[in-house]
C-alpha cells in the first residue's frame, strides 16, 4: 500500500515536471507533519481483566516528497473542500474545475486512492447528519464517476457534524462547516 | 426556598464523595434537579450507625437518590432528639410529627475480613408497621452501590415500580481534542473510562445484558464499530466495510445488532450478528435510512428516513417487506428510541428550529413535547420507562439532562469542564 502511494507521488512529480512546471529540488522525505494517535481502550471496573486491545499505534512510516503537486499551493490539486448550501448536496459549478482537476489526477494515477468526506453543520442529531454527510461525499463521487474515475479509488465517508465548530450562531459560521474533503489514502 | 439547600448540599456531596474515593478517575456528572411530580412521598431516613472503618454516608446517597427521582420528599431529620437504628427505638409520634409517611433505619457494623454488615429497615410511620428490610454482608468498597440498591428497594415499595438506582449509564465527554468513551452509576458517581481517542466516539449503545457496549469510533479516519466487553475491556471490530459503519442498535435478545452502512451510497440499515457474521440488508432505499432501533418484541425496527422528501420516522419488520411511516405532524422527526413496555416511542423533533424531546403512544399516536431545551439529541428511556435521559447544550457546552415520561420531573447532569454528550441508560441489574 505505502510502495504504490510512493509510487504514485513519483508519477505525480515526474508528470507535473512533463507539463512544464520545473522540480526545483531532487526528491527527498520530507517529515510528515502529524502526531501519533493515542487510542486506548480499559476496562471499567475489572480487577482481573486480561490485556485491553490497544487500538492503534501503526508508524507513519510513508514518505513524502517536498514538491508535490497535491500539496502546491499553486495547483489547483492542493484545493480539497467543496462546500454545499444547507440542506443540499448539490456540486456547485464554482467547485466543478476543482472536482474535475481531481478527477483528471486518479485516472492519471490509477493507483491513487481518496477518501471523500462529507461534513455538516451541528443542528441535527449525529447519526443523521452523518448520513446528510455521506450524501455530499456520494454527490462528488459521482461528479468523478461521470468523469470516468472507478469505484475501487475512492472510498465515501462522513465525519457528520464531528468536525463542525458546534459554536456557530449564525449562516456565515454555519456554511463553513458544510463541505466534502478529497484525502488522498497516506495523507 | 426550604428546599433548595438540602438539593445544593446533594450536589456537593455526589461531587466531593466521588471525587475523594475515584480521585484518579474523570470529574463526576452532578445532577441537578428542576420540577418534581404534583404527590411527593414524604421520606425521613435516620443517619444510618456507623462503622468506624467506613466514610460513605449511606443515608445521603439514598436520599439524593430518591429526591432526584421527583417522586419524593426528603425530610430534614437533624431536629428529631431521638435518632433510631432499630425498630425497638423508634417513636412513631415524633416522626409523624414532621409529617412522615416513611421512615427509614439502619446501621453498618464492621465484620471479621474487612466486610461490613449493612441493614436497614423501612417503616409505615402512619401505620406504625414494618414494610420491608434487608441485611447486605458486602466490601467497604460496595457501600455506594448498596445504598443505591436501598434506594433501589424503598421506591420499588412506596411506589410499585422498579428503580434504577443501581444502575449505570454511560457517555461520551470532550475535552480540548479528546474523546471519552464512560460508564458511570446512574447518579453520575465513579466515572470509568471505557475508550479514550483523539477521533470522535458516538452512539455508544447497550448489550440487554449490560456487559458490553458497541459504538462507533472514528479513529481508522472513517467510522467503525466496535463491541467492548466492560468486564475485560477486549473489544472486536463489528462492522469495517467500505464506507461509514454506524448507528449500532441491539436486539432484545443480545444476538444480533442493527446497524448502519453505506458501501459507496447513501446510509441504509442493515442486520449483522452479534459476532459480525451473516450480514444482512434490511431497507433498500434511494433516501437515507438510519438510526434503527429495534422493538422491544423483536420484531421491528424502527428507524429515520427522508424517503418523503422530509426526516422521519418509519418502522419495517425485522423479516423486511415495506415500511411503514410512524411520525407525521413536523419536518423532521428522528432517534426513534423505545419505552422498555414497547408502548411508546420517544424522538427528536425539530420546531422552528429547536430541537426537542418527544414521546408518542404509538398505540394512539399521541405526541407529547416533553422537554423544554432546545439542542436534545441522543434520547434514552431510563430501563423502567420513567425518565427519558438526553443530550442538550447550555451555553454552549454539551451537558446531559432527564425529563421524566410525563414531563414533570426534570434533571440536568453537568460535568465541569468539557462537553458531555450522547448518553445511553443501561439495563437492570449490571
Amino acid at each position: 500500500m505505502n510502495k504504490h502511494l510512493i509510487v504514485g507521488i513519483l508519477l505525480a512529480v515526474s508528470l507535473a515536471a512533463c507539463s512544464s512546471k520545473p522540480v526545483k529540488e531532487a526528491p527527498k522525505p520530507a517529515v510528515e507533519d502529524k502526531s501519533p494517535k493515542t487510542t486506548q481502550t480499559a476496562p471499567p471496573k475489572a480487577p482481573e481483566s486480561a490485556a485491553p486491545e490497544t487500538a492503534t499505534t501503526k508508524p507513519m512510516t510513508e514518505s513524502t516528497i517536498t514538491v508535490n503537486s497535491l500539496k502546491d499551493p499553486n495547483n489547483i490539486l492542493s484545493q480539497r473542500s467543496v462546500f454545499f448550501d444547507y440542506d443540499k448536496d448539490e456540486v456547485k459549478p464554482e467547485y466543478r474545475p476543482l472536482v474535475e482537476a481531481h478527477a483528471k489526477y486518479l485516472l492519471a494515477h490509477p493507483d491513487a486512492r481518496v477518501f471523500l468526506q462529507g461534513n455538516t453543520d451541528e443542528r441535527g442529531t449525529r447519526e443523521y447528519n452523518l448520513s446528510l454527510g455521506q450524501r455530499r461525499s456520494v454527490a462528488v463521487k459521482k461528479v468523478m464517476n461521470l468523469l470516468g474515475v472507478q469505484d475501487k479509488q475512492i472510498e465515501t465517508v462522513s465525519y457528520g457534524e464531528e468536525k463542525a465548530n458546534a459554536n456557530c450562531r449564525d449562516e456565515a459560521c454555519w456554511k463553513a462547516n458544510r463541505h466534502a474533503d478529497i484525502v488522498y489514502q497516506g495523507e | 426556598m426550604t428546599k433548595r439547600l438540602p438539593i445544593f448540599l446533594a450536589v456537593l456531596f455526589v461531587f466531593f464523595s466521588s471525587l475523594s474515593f475515584y480521585g484518579a478517575a474523570q470529574a463526576a456528572l452532578t445532577i441537578e434537579i428542576v420540577g418534581g411530580a404534583a404527590q411527593q412521598i414524604p421520606i425521613a431516613i435516620v443517619p444510618f450507625a456507623q462503622a468506624s472503618n467506613q466514610s460513605e454516608n449511606i443515608a445521603s446517597i439514598i436520599g439524593a437518590d430518591l429526591r432526584r427521582s421527583g417522586l419524593f420528599r426528603v425530610l430534614e431529620t437533624s431536629g428529631i432528639v431521638n435518632q433510631p437504628h432499630d425498630v425497638a427505638e423508634v417513636k412513631y409520634p415524633e416522626w409523624a410529627s414532621l409529617q412522615a409517611q416513611a421512615l427509614t433505619i439502619g446501621k453498618i457494623e464492621a465484620l471479621p475480613g474487612n466486610r461490613l454488615k449493612v441493614s436497614f429497615r423501612l417503616l409505615d410511620v402512619v401505620k406504625q408497621a414494618a414494610l420491608t428490610g434487608l441485611e447486605f454482608n458486602i466490601t467497604p468498597a460496595q457501600l455506594r452501590t448498596t445504598a443505591h440498591r436501598i434506594a433501589d428497594i424503598i421506591y420499588q415499595q412506596l411506589t410499585g415500580e422498579a428503580g434504577v438506582f443501581a444502575t449505570r449509564i454511560t457517555y461520551i465527554t470532550k475535552s480540548g481534542n479528546r474523546y471519552s468513551l464512560q460508564v458511570a452509576d446512574a447518579d453520575g458517581a465513579n466515572p470509568q473510562t471505557v475508550l479514550s481517542s483523539n477521533e470522535p466516539i458516538i452512539s455508544p449503545s447497550w448489550a440487554p445484558d449490560g456487559t458490553r457496549l458497541a459504538y462507533v469510533s472514528f479513529e481508522k479516519k472513517k467510522p467503525v464499530i466496535y463491541v467492548q466487553s466492560l468486564t475485560s475491556g477486549q473489544r472486536y471490530v463489528l462492522a469495517n466495510f467500505k464506507g461509514n459503519n454506524s448507528a449500532p442498535s441491539w436486539s432484545p435478545d443480545g444476538k444480533r445488532l442493527a446497524i448502519v452502512l453505506t458501501h459507496g451510497a447513501n446510509s441504509q440499515v442493515y442486520l449483522i450478528n452479534a459476532d459480525g457474521t451473516e450480514l444482512q440488508q434490511l431497507t433498500h432505499s434511494s433516501a437515507i435510512d438510519t438510526e434503527p432501533a429495534w422493538s422491544p418484541d423483536g420484531k421491528w425496527i424502527y428507524f429515520t428516513s427522508d424517503r418523503g422528501g422530509s426526516a422521519q420516522i418509519y418502522r419495517m419488520s425485522t423479516l423486511g417487506g415495506d415500511a411503514q411511516r410512524v411520525t407525521f405532524e413536523g419536518s423532521y422527526n428522528v432517534s426513534p428510541r423505545f419505552s422498555p413496555d414497547g408502548k411508546s416511542l420517544a424522538f427528536i423533533r425539530r420546531d422552528e428550529g429547536k430541537f426537542r424531546v418527544a414521546l408518542q403512544e404509538l398505540a394512539s399516536g399521541q405526541v407529547q413535547v416533553l422537554s423544554d431545551t432546545v439542542r436534545d439529541e441522543s434520547p434514552s428511556f431510563a430501563p423502567n420507562g420513567r425518565l427519558i435521559m438526553y443530550a442538550t447544550s447550555v451555553n454552549g457546552h454539551g451537558v446531559l439532562a432527564a425529563v421524566s415520561a410525563d414531563g414533570r420531573v426534570k434533571q440536568r447532569l453537568s460535568e465541569t469542564g468539557g462537553d458531555v454528550r450522547e448518553p445511553a441508560w443501561g439495563p437492570f441489574g449490571n
